[in-house]
């Protein structure tokens, strides 16, 4: 993984150690992310408004995952590097969380070129999900490289990359207001172990609301 | 004097051990089956072989790896596109060799694989899959 993102990634997640650091001590997970102040209000970091395509040609905006909580990535499809371990990883978060309709998928292609629609849909097909469930999405590219830094995560074409991009393999956890809440290296099986206990926690978070 | 020579020659002893050591562990030929497997193929055919749905075939428990032992080289080398039928599902999308290994390490792969997951397959003579390498199509 490249040093760009080792530092983007640094200086996004240090603010973690500022906000354990007030150690509350209840068990809500952290909100990830600068935090602004305006007016006397605490702005968290949150994800923009945004509008993509899924692999059944279905608009997915910011709406589509109302009232629920999601997780994000990153990747495409011809990609010969670390995108099929987080694949497998996403895949078995998904098969854990079968029943549970407030939790969704969004992977983002980084490859908007060769990514098209039936691409997309071809390759849903292959490894088995629904787009009830699992929207694979393709927009504009940039778009998509700028929502990335949304999500902390690094997507740039690099012809000098494997496959032609650059991207990391993380997994985020966003919450039914946006806000970034958790987070793992999609290619490291214990930690997504540990992540699938976090999204338990935000889902037993919305119960109590 | 004697004794100082005593001691030199025990200390250069020691370093040579020291470095011996060092050198052992660090090279990776120890299991490089193992290690270029990681490196170059568990991205696609996962860490533990079971591949990812129809897209990347397992090779764990595959009966297309056991068939087809004599095109491994070749499949490892200069890649494949057709269509495979592993265990009872189809596969389609190509897979790009890895052209910068050379006979040993391939050796060394399909040994690895060969003997890894449980596949419990023979191993490979580097001799057979030189002469295989060779009549690559
Ligand atoms: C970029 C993904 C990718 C990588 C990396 C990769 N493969 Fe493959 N492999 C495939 C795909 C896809 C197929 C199916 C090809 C087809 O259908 O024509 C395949 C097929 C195979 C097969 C035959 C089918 C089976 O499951 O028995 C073997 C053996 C194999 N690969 C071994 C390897 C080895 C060894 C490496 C590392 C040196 C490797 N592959 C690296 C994607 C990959």
């Amino acid at each position: 993984m490249s040093k760009k993102f080792v530092l983007i990634f640094g200086i996004g997640f240090c603010f973690l150690s500022l906000i354990s650091c007030n150690g509350s001590g209840d068990d809500k997970l952290p909100v990830y992310g600068e935090i602004n102040v305006e007016d006397g209000d605490s702005i968290f970091h949150s994800i923009r408004d945004f509008s993509f395509i899924n692999q059944d040609s279905q608009v997915v905006n910011n709406a589509s995952f109302e009232d629920k909580i999601y997780i994000s990535d990153f990747f495409f499809t011809s990609c010969p590097t670390i995108c099929p371990k987080v694949k497998k990883q996403m895949l078995r978060i998904y098969e854990a969380f079968e029943t549970e309709p407030r939790l969704e998928f969004i992977s983002h292609s980084i490859d908007s070129k060769r990514d098209s629609v039936p691409v997309l849909k071809a390759y849903a097909e292959k490894i088995n999900i629904s787009s009830d469930r699992w929207h694979l999405v393709t927009g504009d590219s940039k778009a998509i490289y700028d929502i990335a830094k949304d999500y902390f995560s690094i997507a740039v074409e690099d012809p000098n990359a494997p496959g032609g991009y650059d991207h990391s393999g993380y997994i985020i956890l966003v919450d039914k207001d946006r806000h970034i809440r958790a987070y793992c290296d999609g290619t490291n099986e214990e930690e997504v172990d540990e992540f699938m206990e976090k999204i338990k926690k935000l889902l037993a978070e919305m119960d109590k609301k | 004097m004697f004794k100082m020579r005593r001691i030199l020659v025990l200390g250069i002893v020691f370093l040579v051990g020291v470095l011996l050591f060092f050198i052992s562990s660090c090279s990776p030929s120890r299991n490089q089956g193992a290690y270029l497997y990681e490196r170059d193929c568990s991205s696609c055919h996962m860490p533990d072989g079971s591949g990812l749905g129809e897209l990347y075939p397992p090779l764990a428990g595959s009966d297309y790896l056991k068939n087809n032992q004599g095109k491994l080289a070749c499949i490892i080398k200069y890649g494949i596109s057709d269509t495979l039928t592993v265990n009872g599902i189809q596969y389609d999308v190509p897979m790009e060799g890895i052209k910068k290994l050379n006979e040993v390490e391939i050796t060394n792969i399909i040994n690895y694989i060969n003997t890894a997951w449980n596949n419990q397959l023979v191993e490979q003579k580097l001799e057979d899959i030189s002469l295989q390498l060779k009549k690559c199509n």
